[in-house]
């Protein structure tokens, strides 16, 4: 079985953000770049699964060189090897048509990725790239399981959870439980530096969408503190003050 | 040319946020000289579909295909693009969801369309077609030009407040062709809590967590929201802990929710739960800790015991 993971190299999830150039791009001094927490999550079901099934594991990112440190350490925790599309990743459109166009060449039986990146949250490129290849494709999908040619899913609704079944090949968007992150041991991290990663040129050139420039949201007004014997108060405050409830 | 809106039913009603949904897609119907066409699938009275045009739509695309009772984010995909087809619709407007996230990603792919996810205002036409979105998780916004020739706008709740007035759409029968490839995933089995109030769709949320010491203390949680009518939810860790369910899980790994109200019970306020909550209108933070990080982030704080504070707000609620 050939799995690809697609990843995305996003600012750690506590980084406070900041723009810079009259607001037309992120600051990215002092920012540390992570795998999008998601696309742990689905590399790391991956590996599982190649112990499991005996699979082989792709890694592909859209990205920029500087992406690079984020591929490596997918390799390190197990991935086979990787391809990097050089380019920016700024449209989702774009991103899905760079991911259909290696899957075309190389099917693959499942083709897992988070189910959003926590940069643009659009949670699209799964759904893109499905239809792109005219597979199914299933996000947030929480558990996975592969019988035969058959996959195992239980998927996150509103309020509640459902369990599907459906063939390979799937593009699957993920979330935890599915899997526990792993993290890297020495050995992963030296066996990495002699995988192949093939840096590849992007296909098409459609932009759909670009964004013009960015803005942070207003800082909140100080907070009203309301002593704890006093509780009660809160209520009148949200119904006269803040009329929320 | 219609503006398309794509209209999500709960047990035969509007959804609320596409209530939403269709108030925004005739706004920018009426920005654009055109009018608002709603497309809904699955079952529902014409009374009902009729009443889509309360909130703008003229118009109701009626797709009641017994195929699509159960929620199918690829066939819904294929209604929505034969009526964007048979409206000549170059923008669709619908509210995010977990079925119209899984719905409006192949709608792209078909359409090759410009997608903006998160919106949250109304865009601006003067110089091209301009949207507002939210960002890394609520941390910032974007200004997204859409530059195809077909536009989808996913619109965050709460981003709008719908007017209403008393006109009714028209209901037309719609029944585009199917692909029977839309329907090779099979549902096995269904889980969902009934009679609560859907966090996503709340308007007032009551979210605690680890500060509750246990899942057996989740009842004053849940007095106060059965009070206000609100949902509940909890932090990462409660949900790691399997105290509550992973659903209920609110923050950057989780659902994100932009309520009127949040009231936090005993959670410290990571960055990760603030980027989770940070659209919620008002913030109440509950925390015995006067040092937690969330009361930076809120609109009102109490310093206490969240299992004195919080009967005693359900009981002043109850007391309205």
């Amino acid at each position: 079985m050939k799995i690809l993971v697609c990843v995305t190299s996003v600012p750690d999830t506590t980084t406070k953000i900041a723009f810079t150039d009259n607001n037309t791009k992120l600051n990215k001094a002092g920012v540390a770049f992570i795998t999008g927490p998601y696309d742990d999550y689905a590399l790391a079901r991956a590996v599982e699964l190649k112990e499991k099934l005996g699979a082989s594991v792709t890694v592909l990112n859209v990205g920029e060189a500087d992406a690079e440190p984020v591929i490596r350490k997918c390799l390190a925790i197990g991935a086979d090897d990787a391809f990097r599309v050089n380019a920016e990743p700024t449209d989702s459109y774009f991103v899905a048509e760079q991911i259909a166009a290696i899957a075309k060449e190389n099917n693959y039986d499942l083709i897992l990725m988070g189910r959003e990146s926590i940069d643009y949250n659009g949670g699209q490129v799964h759904g893109i790239v499905g239809e792109m290849l005219g597979i199914p494709s299933i996000s947030p999908v929480m558990l996975l399981d592969i019988e035969g040619d058959v996959a195992k899913i239980t998927r996150e609704i509103e309020g509640g959870k459902e369990e599907l079944e459906a063939k390979l090949p799937l593009v699957l968007g993920c979330q935890e439980p599915i899997a526990e992150w792993k993290i890297p041991n020495m050995r992963g991290i030296m066996t990495a530096r002699t995988k192949p990663l093939r840096v590849v040129e992007p296909v098409g050139t459609d932009k759909l969408t670009a964004v013009g420039s960015y803005e942070l949201p207003a800082p909140r007004g100080a907070v009203k503190m309301i002593k704890a014997d006093e509780a009660e108060t809160l209520i009148q405050l949200l119904r006269t003050e803040a009329k929320v409830i | 040319m219609s503006v398309l809106i794509f209209v999500e039913l709960d047990e035969g009603k509007l959804k609320k946020s596409s209530q939403e949904a269709i108030f925004y897609g005739a706004k920018v119907a009426g920005m654009l000289g055109t009018s608002a066409t709603a497309v809904v699938v699955g079952q529902a009275d014409d009374t009902e579909l009729a009443s889509a045009g309360r909130f703008g739509a003229t118009k109701v695309l009626h797709a009641a295909d017994a195929k699509l009772n159960e929620p199918n984010g690829m066939a819904y995909a294929t209604v929505v693009a034969a009526a964007a087809q048979q409206e000549s619709s170059k923008v669709v407007v619908l509210a995010k969801s977990s079925l119209a996230d899984a719905m409006t990603a192949r709608l792209a792919g078909k359409l090759k369309a410009g997608l903006a996810a998160n919106v949250i205002e109304l865009p601006d036409l003067s110089n091209g077609f301009r949207v507002k979105s939210s960002i890394y998780t609520g941390k910032a916004f974007a200004y997204n030009d859409l530059k195809a020739d077909v536009k989808i706008l996913a619109i965050k709740k709460n981003t709008i407040t719908p007017e209403e007035t008393d006109a009714t759409a028209t209901v037309d029968a719609f029944s585009p062709a199917l692909n029977d490839s839309d329907f090779s995933i099979t549902v096995k089995k269904t889980e969902k809590a009934t009679g609560d109030v859907l966090l996503p769709e709340a308007d007032l949320v009551v979210s605690a967590g680890r500060g509750l010491k246990g899942p057996e203390n989740w009842g004053i949680v849940e007095e106060l929201a059965k009070a206000l009518g609100a949902a509940t939810a909890c932090s990462k860790p409660v949900s790691d802990l399997d105290w509550r369910p992973h659903h209920e899980h609110v923050g950057q790994t989780g659902i994100k929710v932009s309520p009127n109200l949040y009231i936090a019970a005993g959670i410290s306020g990571a960055i990760q739960h603030l980027a989770g909550v940070n659209s919620s209108k008002v913030i109440v933070v509950i925390n015995k800790d006067p040092e937690a990080p969330f009361f930076k982030s809120a609109d009102y704080g109490i310093v206490g015991d969240v299992f004195e504070v919080l009967p005693r707000l359900t009981k002043a609620v109850q007391a309205l």
